[in-house]
């Protein structure tokens, strides 16, 4: 484009300001979570505010609810992710047939995708209860369950009834992404093979899968970034317990912020979960990098 | 055909089943009587009522909160589609310096996590006297929209072939003039997806409008929130609260649903 060298300086007039937006309000703040991370700062104690180094980190370290914290975290991050594309995929998988009613099914599995994190909360919530819940009602008539069991206040199945609600809410995200991936394969590939001689299964594990490897590797990464940083699902749901129970490192952080007000702390935990989630994507990244090259 | 009902036609209703179930019993409770609610499970209620949605609207003033979502919504979708338009124009039509490098950090800024920014904006919000305002929420807002947007809207003018701006300079456009009369023009429905896409966010979003709002300015998910008591939970009212706020964004999501995938996954696809 020649001519739009005359001016050099549109783009980035074009540019600037999405740019100072994002140094005031993101950068700076980052900054400034930073330097919180290293003061005792309780907003409702501003006299004893003051420098105190390291010792939050410390802190971190010594305590139980952190570690505990990073334990769920990484359940939930393995575990919701795991189950949102395993039915997003097989959702991929059927959607990619012809069939009369395809646009209208494609519509109502994205219902759950725009569904505010709030009301996903609530609805299971209200559906896990255990005094009225339908689950219970439901899996008391087929037999599987003698009688209600409180699903969100027991310590071993709150966090597994939450990741259920997320794959609920996260599975479509996977479902469109996988449908467009599969389309985006050459037919010719499978007529080829179909004249070589090849099963159904052999084309799915030498064709669709291998093709499917990039749409894979980005909406993976997109959803672990996005199910590590969900705090209002399971703060809505549970509150963070039974006990410690559903504490993720978001949760947690997100707890000692907006309920003792606690800053400096809370910024540590946040700065924490920050390295935490750079360490966790840089080796999936390099990890996938890895087996792609020996395939 | 009798092979494809049972490896197609029925895993698919059994999959759109899961995805709307939730919806189809919430809408049940919101229309039983809220004394009936926990006598026992009942699939159709015996006196369906509408005295849940006339009391969300006589009792916690829910009219109130559809307002202040509204325009805390329709706000943050204006001031980031007028900023993130012409930054991701300049993403897509122009090679400078330091594009790859800004490019990719507004990818990056996408994967912070709410609480590194949540507790410095409130500190800045209540030094700067903006807690419990509409700016505050607007400002929180914009901290996801606009690296989001921008990154989604490169791919849509990246679609646009650049010779139409080329042959508009050629016919004396200045550059501006192209931008806004060439190419925005045709990138519009695109503009419009991302920005029904901000509106949905803003309207659903509850973290940050749980901490820097929540008295005078009280958006639908914290007032939904506020109704969940220490002991007893009205799920009547909240029932009906869910149906309410949610229907606008389901039907929003509808209009614009073809172009949204297509935004979503073409980055994706060709990455």
């Amino acid at each position: 484009m020649s001519e739009l060298k005359t001016n050099r300086l549109f783009p980035y007039a074009l540019i600037s300001p999405a740019i100072v937006v994002t140094v005031v309000i993101i950068f700076i703040p980052i900054i400034q979570t930073s330097v919180m991370s290293l003061f005792n700062y309780v907003i409702w104690k501003p006299k004893d505010n003051k420098f105190v180094g390291f010792s939050n980190y410390m802190k971190a370290f010594r305590d139980p609810v952190f570690w505990i914290s990073i334990k769920n975290t990484l359940i939930w991050i393995i575990g919701t992710v795991f189950l949102q594309l395993i039915l997003g995929f097989i959702t991929a998988l059927l959607l990619n047939q012809q069939f009369w009613w395809r646009g209208i099914a494609r519509s109502l599995i994205l219902i759950p995708w725009v569904t505010p994190s709030v009301i996903t909360a609530l609805m299971w919530r209200w559906m896990y209860d255990g005094n009225s819940g339908v689950i219970n009602d439901l899996l008391v008539r087929m037999g599987i369950l003698k009688e209600y069991f409180p699903w969100l206040a027991n310590t071993s199945t709150a966090l597994p009834a939450i990741m259920v609600a997320l794959m609920w809410q996260g599975f479509p995200f996977f479902a469109i992404m996988i449908l467009a991936g599969l389309q985006a394969i050459p037919r010719t590939l499978y007529e080829a093979a179909e004249v070589d001689g090849a099963t159904s299964l052999q084309k799915f594990t030498r064709i669709t899968l291998p093709m499917l490897v990039p749409i894979l590797f980005t909406s993976i990464l997109l959803r672990i970034i996005w199910v590590a940083n969900s705090v209002d699902v399971i703060y809505v749901m549970t509150g963070g317990g039974p006990g410690y129970a559903t504490h993720t490192l978001p949760v947690y952080s997100f707890i000692r912020a907006y309920k003792a007000l606690d800053f400096g702390y809370a910024s540590t935990l946040a700065i924490l979960l920050t390295i935490l989630l750079v360490i966790f994507v840089a080796f999936y990244v390099v990890k996938v990098l890895h087996s792609r090259e020996e395939f | 055909m009798k092979r494809r009902l049972f490896t197609l036609h029925i895993p698919v209703l059994l999959i759109v089943l899961f995805a709307i179930a939730p919806y189809i019993w919430m809408f049940i409770s919101s229309i039983t009587p809220e004394k009936d609610l926990d006598k026992e499970v009942r699939y159709f209620p015996r006196h369906p009522t509408t005295e849940n949605y006339v009391e969300i609207f006589s009792k916690i003033n829910f009219a109130s909160n559809i307002r202040d979502s509204l325009i805390v919504a329709a706000s943050t979708m204006l001031i980031g589609l007028g900023i993130s338009v012409s930054a991701s124009y300049s993403f897509s039509r122009f090679r400078f310096r330091g594009r790859n490098y800004l490019l990719i950090q507004f990818l990056i800024i996408n994967m912070f996590p709410i609480v590194l920014l949540l507790i410095p904006l409130f500190v800045i919000m209540r030094v700067l006297h903006l807690l419990d305002t509409y700016f505050a929420l607007i400002i929180a807002y914009s901290t996801f929209t606009i690296p989001f947007s921008t990154w989604m809207m490169t791919s849509f003018f990246n679609a646009i072939p650049r010779e139409l701006d080329e042959s508009a300079l050629v016919d004396g456009c200045t550059m501006f003039g192209a931008m806004v009369r060439v190419t925005i023009p045709i990138a519009m429905p695109g503009i419009a997806a991302t920005g029904i896409y901000i509106f949905i966010t803003a309207w659903n979003e509850f973290l940050y409008a749980a901490i820097l709002t929540g008295r005078t300015v009280k958006t639908i998910p914290v007032a939904l929130q506020n109704l969940i008591g220490e002991y007893e939970i009205a799920w009547g009212l909240l029932t009906a609260g869910g149906v309410v706020s949610a229907i606008p964004v389901i039907v929003l999501f509808f209009f614009v649903q073809k172009q949204l995938v297509s935004g979503m996954t073409s980055g994706a696809v060709k990455a």
